[in-house]
């Protein structure tokens, strides 16, 4: 390590920066973790905090799985708070076109040690009775669950600070590079390394980087207590994939410990603001009363956005960037940020402590956005 | 005298004068409101569906502002209080 204050500066103090945080200090490294604002206020605040194994690729599921592993293992010491529930993903066939993605997901899932079900329609009706009648079936995934990010993070956060990690908050930075964090207050700090982990702000710090803003929205019901039991998601997103407008919903619902109602998703490229867009929030509203005519019923108790983290080939950026050895990336985990934090912080900390990983970390690398962006040239 | 609406509020047969709101209903059957989260008593407040004090079970649809509906026949209301 080159002489500094630190061993590692992690810019962000959400989920991913928490974890990285954690590693770091477990590897008994100097921490210090500094953020605009507070402790998952960003991306960690706007995500639904499921705990997913995830198949769009093979990549993205070894790090879904082995980071889904991780948490299961920090169960026992997660505060209640954390609103830890392992309550299993239902993926919602419509029709027998995704009845035939259900079977092709169940066999993906079973090949890799997945324990997962595939649901006829009455089954699938009989867990979910508030789902709309004539379902296709579904797949149940009994490991997925859902937690509760920002409690999370702060719970990550603690256990780095009992390490000895110092954390800033309120402090915006307005630049890093060659060991150096400079704050906007014109104050500085001096590491070894510097992670980037300030999600879809990440490019305005590392500016050449691939990383888009992804807006979503999301919203909360009043107490309903069993109206759903699992975290619930449709597969028509297959058919809706080739639609020309890049803004698109999807239904996507959990039950939270409150006996509250989750309801996501949307997603939009070139959305800047973070107010509501009433009018992809209503098209999210419709798409899961589609699903789930109840919901119409409920009372909604707030509505509010953030801002996903996206890269090009869905897969997060961890590791090494660039010219400048001190710097380091931990970004771009879209909408899987928070299933993901626990292992991007072990590959990390094994990347700067040269140490071999559980999972092959090569097609996190950041270094394979610069080869994929030459071969659309 | 008015014409007269009977429905029932916990199970228990009530009668009220037609047009009556759901939460008067609710005081004339004896029943309590609902109970905060934290386990407090709570009730009708404002009587304009602002505080949403007042929310009850209304033939099964729960978080209903009974000060902002008007009693119908045969109606099955639930307080949880």
């Amino acid at each position: 390590m080159s002489a500094g204050k630190y061993d590692v500066v992690i810019v962000g103090a959400g989920i991913v920066g928490a974890a990285c945080a954690l590693e770091c200090a477990r590897e008994k490294m100097r921490v210090a973790v500094v953020d605009h604002d507070v402790i998952g206020g960003g991306a960690t605040a706007a995500g639904m905090g499921h705990i997913v194994a995830m198949d769009d690729s093979d990549a993205q599921f070894a790090l879904t799985r082995f980071s889904q592993q991780l948490w299961q293992q920090a169960r026992a010491e997660l505060p209640d708070d954390v609103e830890y529930t392992q309550c299993g993903t239902i993926w919602v066939a419509t029709d027998d076109e995704e009845m035939a993605e259900v079977h092709r997901k169940a066999s993906y899932y079973e090949h890799r040690g997945v324990p997962v079900q595939i649901l006829t329609a009455e089954e699938l009706e009989r867990l979910e009775p508030n789902l709309r009648k004539g379902m296709a079936g579904g797949l149940l995934v009994s490991e997925d669950g859902v937690l509760y990010p920002p409690c999370a993070a702060r719970f990550l956060v603690e256990k780095a600070q009992a390490l000895g990690a110092i954390v800033q908050l309120g402090a915006p930075v307005s630049e890093i590079g060659n060991g150096r964090v400079r704050r906007a207050d014109g104050s500085e700090l001096w590491a070894g390394v510097i992670v980037n982990a300030a999600g879809a702000w990440a490019p305005e710090l590392t500016r050449d980087i691939s990383v888009k803003k992804r807006k979503g929205h999301l919203v909360i019901t009043d107490r309903y207590p069993g109206l759903v039991q699992h975290q619930l998601v449709e597969l028509g997103y297959l058919k809706s994939a080739h639609s020309v407008t890049s803004d698109s919903v999807a239904f996507n619902v959990q039950p939270r410990r409150t006996g509250q109602v989750l309801i996501g998703s949307s997603r939009q490229y070139g959305a800047e603001h973070k107010e509501v867009d009433h009018e992809i929030l209503t098209r999210m509203l419709q798409r899961a009363q589609e699903y789930m005519p109840s919901l119409a019923q409920t009372c909604a108790i707030r509505v509010w956005t953030g801002f996903r983290a996206a890269t090009p080939d869905k897969l997060p950026l961890i590791g090494p960037w660039g010219e400048d050895s001190t710097l380091y990336l931990a970004t771009g985990h879209e909408g899987l940020g928070i299933t993901t934090s626990l292992a991007t912080g072990r590959l990390l900390a094994d990347q700067l402590v040269g140490r071999a990983s559980m999972i092959p970390r090569e097609p996190y690398l950041p270094s394979r956005t610069t080869t994929m962006e030459h071969a659309h040239v | 005298m008015s014409e007269q609406i009977e429905l029932s509020v916990n199970g228990r047969r009530v009668t009220v004068a037609a047009g009556s709101s759901v939460a008067v209903a609710m005081m004339i059957g004896g029943a309590s409101c609902r109970t905060s989260v934290s386990g407090e008593p709570r009730g009708p407040l404002c009587g304009m569906g602002i505080c949403y004090e007042c929310r009850a079970e209304i033939d099964g649809v729960a978080h209903r502002r009974s000060c902002q509906i008007a009693c119908m026949s045969r109606m099955a209301i639930k307080t949880d209080g």
